[in-house]
């Protein structure tokens, strides 16, 4: 395997552009709620070329949405990389690892595990939860299945093992504060490969988190991608600041946001141009989190405005992006 | 303690109408302590649908009872007459009451009047929170003594998720996070490593996805060799 695969654990594009050094980006695609192609196509023309794998969510928010698998199939064969999101909350280890072998036999290379949204913040707070493993324990599952190939049961995987590039999230602003670098180290030590952090607007704090992960080495055992996103109004970066638990959006950002349609009359050059100052703050914090040690990375996610993505990592500096075909 | 609430009224009267003469049974055991099905209960219940029931024109005789345990034959028992005497039962009872006496009494109709909310324990007067889901494989001994099987909202086994919040679950800011009250017990106890330990999943054929559970114990059967 190894030798086929020149040391690279994975056939993931995003692995090779990791490994390779350069900063990486990736950026995020949420399939519709419904079951219409055409979308999914239309966000991969936005995208494709942009980033070095994009995020597929999965029921992002708890919302019945197209399934992870299903959209990341129609996004990989539109020439995007996907990483396909898997969250505890709605399937238990058997149904997860049935769509884990299914997702690499469709080509799918890069699986991100996550804990999920709670279910009463969606569409169907009636629901019964699953949550049969946790993020951690999913992590090692799919690790397991790639590495050991066998199933988390213990039993050997006859034939053709899933050979994903492992992801897991971990936000520094959530707490206990103090635990998160080290609940970052023990998902380096489940097998994780790379980590995409909570978006960060408060850079500040998120530099006395990553000195703490540099401290305790959990930077040389997982490549971190730091999360930005674009805010795209006034409103948008209350809700964020007031309403999102674990996000930290200093008023500094709200109150420039603010200023960017003040004396501006008509309605939609107003929102224009508090959207023009969301990708300026955008911008700068990919230059900053680009300064910052242990940062291998930025994911963008910018959600429902893929358009976004081309200019911010542009004017980032970071077009083009390598080709990554020693992947597929 | 076991801890239920009382069902609405409406509920309990669409249960038993139709139905002459009623009797409710309350317990003297959990559902008295949580003041939801306790003797006090089982009265103010019975004279509750009894004027309702007047004034509906359709009078139902209500008369009410209450056992020290509705969980064990031997104080059913005791009601056994007034139960023969009633066209219905009302069980005032936890989810274990309303099935022994529906077991005991098979020819009669046996409704609840309570819906069974959780185990767990009086906090504060008039407050009950949950502690203990019965997953029967007790993991108290490495979480400082905080369940998050029963107190976690996605019951997660290493540590908090991202929504931990200044001691606040995600879900509302009126539940405790219970990752943060483990990291603060282990943490004042200087027993942070057990936390770095990763935790396997879960074994759940103990708790209900095993299936139906009973426990057999020969040392204290009197008949081992009948059925179970």
């Amino acid at each position: 395997m190894s030798s086929a695969n020149n040391g690279y654990r994975t056939e993931s594009r995003l692995e090779r552009v990791l490994r390779s050094g350069q900063f990486a980006v990736t950026a995020e695609l949420g399939p519709p709620k419904s079951a219409d192609p055409g979308i999914i196509r239309q966000k991969a023309v936005l995208l494709r070329g942009w980033a070095d794998a994009v995020n597929i969510t999965d029921n992002q928010t708890a919302i019945v949405r197209m399934a992870s698998i299903a959209a990341g199939k129609l996004a990989l064969d539109e020439g995007l990389e996907p990483i396909i999101q898997m969250t505890c909350r709605d399937r238990n280890r058997l149904a997860m690892q049935s769509d884990i072998l299914g997702a690499y036999a469709l080509g799918l290379r890069n699986l991100l595990c996550l804990t999920g949204d709670h279910h009463s913040f969606g569409n169907h707070p009636q629901a019964k939860n699953v949550h049969d493993l946790d993020s951690m324990q999913l992590i090692q599952m799919v690790v397991g299945l790639r590495d050991r190939a066998a199933f988390q049961c213990g039993e050997e995987i006859k034939g053709v093992a899933p050979r994903f590039f492992v992801g897991a999230a971990e936000n520094p602003f959530a707490d206990p504060a103090e635990f998160r670098p080290l609940r970052l180290g023990k998902k380096a030590r489940a097998g994780a490969d790379f980590v995409q952090t909570q978006l960060v607007y408060n850079v500040p704090r998120f530099r006395e988190f990553m000195a703490r992960v540099c401290d305790l080495g959990v930077d040389k055992q997982i490549y971190l991608l730091a999360g930005v996103g674009p805010l795209k109004s006034v409103g948008a970066a209350k809700y964020m600041r007031d309403k999102v638990p674990g996000l930290d959006v200093p008023n500094e950002i709200v109150e420039r946001m603010e200023a960017a349609g003040k004396g501006i009359d008509e309605k939609k050059a107003k929102a224009e141009a508090t959207k023009r100052v969301g990708i300026d703050i955008c911008v700068e914090l990919i230059q900053q989190m680009r300064e910052v040690p242990g940062v291998a990375g930025v994911h963008i996610m910018a959600i429902e405005w893929e358009e976004a993505v081309a200019e911010i990592v542009t004017r980032a500096g970071l077009a083009p992006r390598p080709n990554g075909t020693a992947g597929h | 303690m076991i801890v239920a609430e009382q069902k609405p009224l409406e509920e309990i009267r669409n249960l038993i109408q139709g139905a002459e003469k009623v009797l409710v049974v309350g317990c003297g055991t959990c559902v008295t302590v949580c003041f939801s099905g306790g003797e006090k209960e089982a009265g103010i219940l019975a004279s509750a649908v009894r004027m309702a029931s007047r004034v509906d024109g359709r009078p139902q005789q209500v008369a009410h009872a209450v056992v020290q345990r509705q969980c064990e034959w031997e104080y059913i028992d005791a009601v056994r007459d007034q139960v023969r005497e009633a066209d219905l039962v009302v069980s005032l009872g936890c989810g274990v009451g309303v099935q022994a006496l529906a077991e005991r009494f098979p020819d009669k109709i046996v409704v609840p009047g309570l819906n069974t909310v959780f185990m767990g324990m009086p906090v504060e007067q008039g407050v009950w929170s949950e502690r203990c889901q019965a997953c029967g494989d007790c993991l108290l001994g490495l979480t400082g003594g905080v369940c998050p099987i029963a107190r976690c909202s996605k019951q997660l086994l290493n540590g908090p998720c991202g929504g931990s919040v200044n001691g606040h679950c995600e879900i509302n800011a009126d539940t405790d996070c219970a990752w943060q009250l483990i990291y603060d017990r282990l943490k004042a106890q200087g027993r942070l490593e057990l936390l770095l330990e990763i935790q396997p999943p879960k074994d759940w054929r103990t708790s209900r996805d095993g299936g139906p559970r009973k426990i057999v114990r020969e040392d204290l059967r009197l008949n081992p060799t009948g059925s179970i």
